[in-house]
């Protein structure tokens, strides 16, 4: 069972620099866990300490947002890609403001991830 | 420094307006390791907002996709303000997640006049940059050329 999981350049840290790592899970979930344990740390900066995607961060299975495929529960098939990218965003807004704002279908309201 | 054509910066500058007074987004791709925007991609504002923007999950994904078919990466990522300064808010530094990226802000405030600057934002820390303009990649040392000097 392998996934490759493409990595934006501000989380490449995390993995050594590489652009795509593999991994493998039945679920998203598992596969962050999975990749947790040979990237330490790269979880953290997409899953809140509430256990839900991070609010500004996107990933996609495929062509398609998780958050329209069940989020952490996306199921993750053999040879699948999984992308995952900075959400663009910002604004003139206060942060508490952005954040108070709703995004269908699944609202993550959370801190941002992806920062520095 | 961000070095961009004129001709880019006026349809940038021309969508911005046409939004007004909802924010605008979008980027300019370029060759990657170029440091040279040449694509304009104008974004829809998910959030059609006034005072907040953000780039389609899914139209990102597809700008994404086509810029790594063409070995190209966002030189550039700009967005509006329509009713304050152009300079980065906490909260577009906060979310500032494209390190290689000049953050080029445009206020549309002022009817008759356009603020556009360009910054780098790395983590957190906010460092502002001229903008040059010139008619030509090609001929960008020609006294055609214009600097934005940096305010503020």
């Amino acid at each position: 069972m392998a996934i490759d999981v493409r990595i934006p350049t501000i989380l490449r840290s995390f993995t050594g620099g590489s652009k795509t790592v593999a991994g493998s899970g039945e679920t998203l979930a598992e596969l962050l866990s999975d990749l947790d344990s040979n990237y330490p740390g790269l979880k953290a900066r997409l899953i809140t300490p509430e256990g839900g995607l991070h609010r500004f961060v996107n990933i996609y299975v495929n062509d398609e947002d998780v958050r329209f495929l069940g989020s952490l529960d996306a199921k993750l098939n053999d040879g699948d890609t999984v992308t995952v990218l900075p959400a663009v965003a910002g604004g003139a807004f206060g942060m508490a403001a952005a954040l108070a704002l709703s995004r269908p279908p699944s609202p993550q309201p959370t801190a941002p991830a992806l920062r520095g | 420094m961000l070095t961009i054509e004129q001709a880019i910066l006026d349809a940038i500058v021309a969508h911005v307006r046409r939004d007004h007074p909802d924010e605008a987004c979008g980027i300019v791709a370029g060759p990657a390791g170029s440091d040279t925007p040449t694509r304009h991609i104008p974004m829809d504002n998910a959030a059609r907002s006034t005072t907040f923007y953000e780039f389609d999950s899914s139209e990102q994904l597809r700008v994404w996709r086509e810029m790594d078919d063409r070995d190209e990466e966002p030189i550039v990522v700009y967005h509006s303000h329509t009713a304050t300064e152009a300079y980065p808010s906490r909260t577009d530094v906060s979310l500032a997640g494209i390190p290689e990226a000049h953050y080029l802000l445009i206020s549309t405030r002022e009817p008759e006049s356009t603020e556009i600057r360009s910054f780098r934002i790395l983590d957190g820390v906010v460092k502002e940059e001229p903008v040059h303009a010139v008619q030509s990649y090609m001929f960008g040392q020609t006294p055609n050329s214009v600097d934005y000097e940096c305010r503020g």
